[in-house]
């Protein structure tokens, strides 16, 4: 008992989840790791070849986001950790960077596309900020979207009919050319989030100077 | 009676804490830092996030959280793993250590909020009761903060 005690005190985290041993590698998350490190990026936006509809009912696609730099990242509505939490984040580096900002393109893809219907992202994104968009479409579409910037997503049972969704987490950055700039992990602190986005608001050509 | 262990007295101060008397473990939980973001209806699962102190000199096992507000409240653990995905699993039975405490924070645990009986609005608050194996409970009185609430009040 002692002994146990002694341990615990020194870990980190004391906490001892009955279901540690399901739960595995995937304990609570690892601030370090990035998709870079797996050779698998999103395409440059001028190659993505998908169709979505715009919270305002608009068509839209990757097209829409070369030209200015852009903020991407999947997630649904009905998420009540990550997502909100992303999107809150979101706003306070827009907040951070001010009128900077209104460069951006700043777009929240579902990967719900079940419940996630225009309305519903009409509804949704404009409670965290002015700026973000809200994308979806049809499965099939989403399935492509996701494709094109390697995102991965699953839907998951929560018991009684309902479920939730795995999905990629992190925000990506474009530069004004459509090329994959830099990711930020999810819940990144805001001092290194904030630099990375003024990096693609720089124009690619300044630079190159 | 209720000495609180933790921090700035204010933030004490505004905490309702009941422990249910007569055990020994979960009376010596405090809870610090509640909060939860509001809700846009009822149809979207909330989320509640605080720090539960263990104060005494046994273990406690967290088993189980009740609340008026959902008819499935759930602890829940989120987590990335090393390609950036992202899950969310139930968390199971929890222990925290004499002298220990656990946070239920963005991206970790949570207490998930499924089937809302009322809105969560901003400005309003709610009681968040945690069973422990003891068979003690403690209650917590959780502020909700905006939908885009980033932590606890200052
Ligand atoms: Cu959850």
């Amino acid at each position: 008992m002692m002994r146990r005690r002694a341990a615990l005190k020194y870990g980190a985290v004391a906490v001892l989840a009955a279901g540690a041993g399901v739960l595995g590698r995937r304990f609570l998350t690892d601030p370090g790791t990035t998709p870079e490190a797996q050779d698998v990026l999103p395409l440059p936006l001028d190659q993505m070849s998908f169709n979505l509809t715009r919270h305002d009912g608009a068509p839209t696609g990757p097209e829409q986001l070369v030209g200015r730099p852009a903020m991407v990242f999947f997630g649904f509505t009905y998420c009540p950790d990550i997502c909100p939490t992303t999107l809150a984040d979101i706003a306070d580096w827009l907040h951070e960077l001010g009128p900077e900002a209104e460069q951006l393109n700043v777009v929240f893809i579902t990967v719900d596309p079940e419940r996630d219907t225009v309305p519903i992202m009409r509804d949704y994104v404009g409670y965290f900020h002015p700026l973000v968009q809200g994308w979806t479409g049809t499965p099939d579409q989403i399935a492509r979207a996701a494709g094109d910037f390697r995102v991965r997503y699953e839907k998951v049972p929560l018991g009684g009919g309902d479920y939730t969704m795995n999905h990629t987490a992190g925000v990506f950055l474009f530069d004004e050319t459509g090329r994959f700039a830099t990711l930020i992990d999810y819940h990144e602190p805001r001092e290194f989030a904030v630099p990375k986005i003024r990096r693609v608001l720089t124009p690619v050509t300044e630079e190159r100077t | 009676m209720k000495t609180c262990y933790f921090r700035p007295l204010a933030l004490c101060a505004v905490l309702l804490l009941t422990a249910t008397p007569g055990f020994a473990g979960a009376e010596d939980v405090r809870v610090t830092d509640p909060w939860a973001r509001a809700s846009i209806g009822v149809n979207r699962p909330g989320a509640a996030y605080l720090t539960l102190h263990n104060t005494g000199q046994d273990d406690v096992t967290l088993t189980g959280v009740t609340t008026p507000l959902a008819l499935r409240p759930e602890i829940h653990l989120t987590s990335t793993n090393a390609e950036g995905i992202s899950s969310m699993r139930r968390a199971g039975d929890i222990t925290i250590a004499a002298g220990e405490s656990v946070s239920l924070e963005p991206g970790g645990l949570h207490t998930m909020l499924m089937q809302l009986q009322t809105p969560m609005q901003e400005g309003e608050s709610f009681p968040l009761t945690f069973e422990f194996s003891d068979g003690g409970t403690v209650t917590a009185d959780v502020p909700v903060l905006g939908l885009a609430a980033r932590g606890p009040l200052e």
